[in-house]
């Protein structure tokens, strides 16, 4: 029984250039809220993941799937210590809008 | 371990300097001496071990640091060579420091820059050993201006008298002249040899014995030629008749400075010198023969004109440039080992007769005129002990066969050398050092019999109510008085065997090189008598003082009046500086004002012929180049350039995360792109 559509290794890497494309945008272009610039970025590694473990099965080698899991596990981290200066940064200003952390202006 | 232990030696004296120089004001007084006094104690410690393992184990080394210059063909390196010859100074150096430094504590007291003081002694101290320690010449020349630069500074310590200014100013100065030869041998050497490496430059020595150098038609030996340069530079710093002016003056620094670096080790670096590089001197026969003249007409010279001097310190100060004298026809003669010897007893006990008057001007109150002191042998009997003890060292006195002061020994080996060596010049400097061993004799007992013997002078009631306070030495200033007594005693007896033997001997290891010739002529027998005559020298030179000043002081006035000329022009230093000042300082300070006040003729000469025409070719110059050009498109065009590109990035900031976000993207995907496109 073939089915039409096999999934292959493709359309794994499609997905994840998906994902990384709509994270991208999303830190680009987002305005509003800065929580939703960590989720995005927080996408773009995911799309990251999804390669690693596409790659790792493609080539049957598990070492990109360990792989995935400490990259998860620092993603954790970096999400906490992330939230972690949102805090901090918001107590000041009383807001998250991206537009209002501007200290860089020249 | 060896390797830590020659850091220690050499880098501790440093660590002190730095510690006392830049800590000092944090530290205090106490801390600074601590500091100083610890480190450089245990940098003596120190060497005393390295000494024993070198000099009697035999386990010479050579520790390269690192490169210092690396340019073209010419490489340095920063080294410690630790043989025979840099371990015996390695000791002398720093004992003689420490002993010192510990001294400075009672002498400085109640000055207000001891911290100063402390890390300029040991800041010397640490140049000291980078001279000896010296295995490429341009370290060890490194270690000389480094000494030069201690000296001046301690020299000129009580920077708000004119007279020690001057004084520093001068030493300087002289050195200066010395340094210039010193730097063309050096370069000669380097042109010669393509290297200032030590051990390439004993290579390549005996092949360019027959290397000339051509001046106006007429041709040198180069290494005569580079020999007499290196010697300048001995001169200057070992204060050789000609450029031997400095160091009288140099005693407007505090005593211990005279006593360290004016006595023990400074001064001596030019004996090392011409010892180290005995492989190169030893093939320049004429400036072997130079060198042997000007140490014994230095010895004369300055034994003669301390004969006359009043001022405790210049007597010690003279006699120090005799004994270097002695040193350098000892080396002259090719008795390296002897000059060495005699440069290790003299540091002891020379630096004990310096300590011993400081300890007498300490006591009344920075008085050195020697008219003014006298009888103090009961006010202060452990000094006057102490500082006879060093006199007779000086003086040479023992018994032959049985016991001898330190010096007994080492000046007995010079004169023994020069006479054996034969020749005219050897006859010659043996002749002189006799004469001027008689002087050394006469010169220290009239000092010690001015100083201690006879009544309290009758002066100023200034001077008297001096005497009346006149306190002990404290036990901080008499214990390295002990130290040095101590060498000056022993020094000469324990080393006569090893250091007193030939220059080539087991005990040198080879540092010294002495050509089989020269070898052969110190070898030759010398009469018995010739051996006892510089006691019997001494001996008279000792007797005719106490009985001049003793029994017959009329005698004394009619002696001068006799000598009318002779003794004036000796008591006037026969009158070099103001042959100097004659010569070089007048002249270049009638030009220098000639040039600076109003000569009307000449400022009239060059009104017209240069300063208005100057001043209108400026004046078009500043309105037409300078504004219009220069400026427009120089400095202010430059600047308005740059504050424009400012603003321009400037404005890249926008500071709203995104926009940095999307440069990021940007950036990367055109360094992926590259990358893919170039495969």
């Amino acid at each position: 029984m073939t089915s039409i559509l096999t999934i292959g290794l493709s359309h794994y890497l499609s997905v994840a250039m998906i994902l990384f494309i709509i994270g991208a945008l999303g830190v680009i272009f987002n305005r509003r809220n800065i929580i939703v610039m960590l989720m995005a970025i927080e996408l773009m590694l995911l799309a990251g993941n999804i390669n690693l473990v596409a790659f790792s099965s493609y080539a049957g080698d598990l070492t990109g799937q360990v792989f995935t899991m400490i990259v998860l596990t620092v993603a954790a981290a970096e999400a906490a210590i992330g939230l972690a200066i949102l805090v901090v940064a918001f107590r000041p200003r009383g807001t998250i809008a991206v537009d209002a952390f501007t200290e860089m202006k020249g | 371990m060896s390797f830590s232990l020659d850091l220690a030696a050499v880098f501790l004296p440093l660590l002190g300097a730095i510690i006392a120089g830049f800590g000092g004001h944090r530290l205090g007084d106490k801390g600074a001496q601590i500091a100083t006094c610890v480190t450089i104690c245990l940098a003596a410690v120190a060497s005393c071990f390295i000494f024993h393992e070198v000099a009697f184990l035999g386990a010479a080394r050579t520790h390269v640091l690192f490169t210092w210059v690396q340019m073209g063909t010419l490489t340095t390196h920063w080294a410690l060579r630790l043989d025979t010859l840099s371990v015996v100074m390695l000791l002398v150096v720093n004992v003689v420091a420490a002993v010192v430094h510990l001294y400075a504590i009672g002498y400085m007291q109640g000055d207000k820059g001891v911290p100063r003081f402390m890390a300029f002694l040991s800041l010397f101290t640490f140049f000291m050993l980078m001279l000896v320690t010296a295995n490429d010449l341009l370290q060890l020349f490194f270690g000389w201006e480094g000494v030069g630069l201690a000296s001046y500074l301690l020299i000129g310590f009580w920077f708000d008298r004119p007279r020690a200014c001057a004084a520093a100013m001068k030493a300087f100065i002289v050195n200066r002249v010395g340094d210039f030869g010193f730097m063309l041998g050096l370069f000669g050497l380097y042109q010669l040899c393509g290297s200032l490496d030590l051990n390439v430059i004993f290579k390549a020595v005996p092949a360019l014995v027959g290397t000339t150098y051509h001046l106006g038609g007429y041709s040198f030996q180069a290494l005569n030629v580079i020999g007499l340069l290196l010697f300048v530079g001995a001169m200057g710093k070992s204060a050789q008749i000609g450029l031997h002016v400095w160091l009288p003056d140099a005693m407007e620094g505090p005593t211990p400075v005279s006593a360290l670096i004016h006595a023990a080790t400074m001064v001596t670096a030019g004996v090392f010198m011409v010892a180290r590089l005995s492989p190169l001197f030893e093939y320049a026969p004429a400036a072997q023969t130079f060198i042997t003249m000007i140490g014994a007409i230095t010895a004369v010279f300055a034994a003669s004109v301390a004969l006359t001097q009043f001022d405790i310190k210049r007597v010690i100060a003279y006699s120090t440039m005799s004994q270097l004298g002695y040193m350098f026809f000892a080396a002259g003669v090719s008795a390296y080992g002897a000059s060495l010897f005699h440069l290790m007893t003299h540091a002891f006990f020379k630096a004990l007769l310096f300590l011993a008057a400081g300890c007498v001007i300490h006591a009344l109150d920075g008085e050195q005129d020697m008219r003014r002191m006298g009888g103090l042998a009961r006010k202060m009997p452990a000094t006057y002990a102490l500082m006879w003890i060093g006199g007779l060292a000086l003086a040479g006195i023992g018994i032959p066969g049985l016991f001898g002061f330190a010096g007994f020994y080492s000046k007995d080996l010079i004169l023994e050398a020069a006479f054996a060596r034969g020749t005219w010049f050897g006859y010659t400097a043996f002749a002189l050092g006799l004469c001027a061993a008689f002087m050394t004799a006469f010169y220290m007992a009239r000092l010690m019999i001015l100083t201690f013997h006879g009544d309290e002078a009758d002066g100023t009631p200034a001077i008297k109510a001096a005497h009346a306070h006149t306190h002990r030495a404290p036990w901080i200033m008499l214990g390295p008085l002990v130290v040095l007594a101590l060498g000056s005693v022993f020094a000469g007896v324990l080393g006569v065997g090893s250091f007193g033997g030939a220059a080539d001997g087991a005990f040198w290891q080879g540092t010294l090189f002495v050509l089989p010739a020269h070898r052969v002529a110190l070898a030759s027998p010398v009469p018995f008598i010739i051996t006892l005559l510089p006691l019997v020298m001494a001996l008279s030179g000792v007797f005719s003082a106490c009985w001049l000043y003793f029994k017959r002081p009329d005698m004394h006035e009619r002696l001068v009046l006799r000598l009318g000329p002779v003794h004036r022009a000796a008591a006037n230093q026969f009158y070099f500086n103001e042959l100097y000042d004659l010569i070089f300082v007048r002249p270049a300070r009638r030009i220098g004002l000639m040039l600076h006040l109003k000569v009307g003729f000449f400022d009239d000469l060059y009104d017209f012929l240069f300063v208005r025409i100057i001043q209108k070719v400026g004046a078009a110059l500043w309105q037409r180049g300078d504004e219009a050009l220069i400026d427009r498109f120089g400095p202010d065009g430059v600047a308005a350039l740059a504050h424009k590109i400012a603003r321009g990035a400037g404005r890249a900031q926008t500071g709203y995360v995104p926009h940095y976000a999307f440069v990021m993207f940007a950036g990367l995907a055109v360094l992926v792109g590259w990358a893919l496109v170039r495969g």
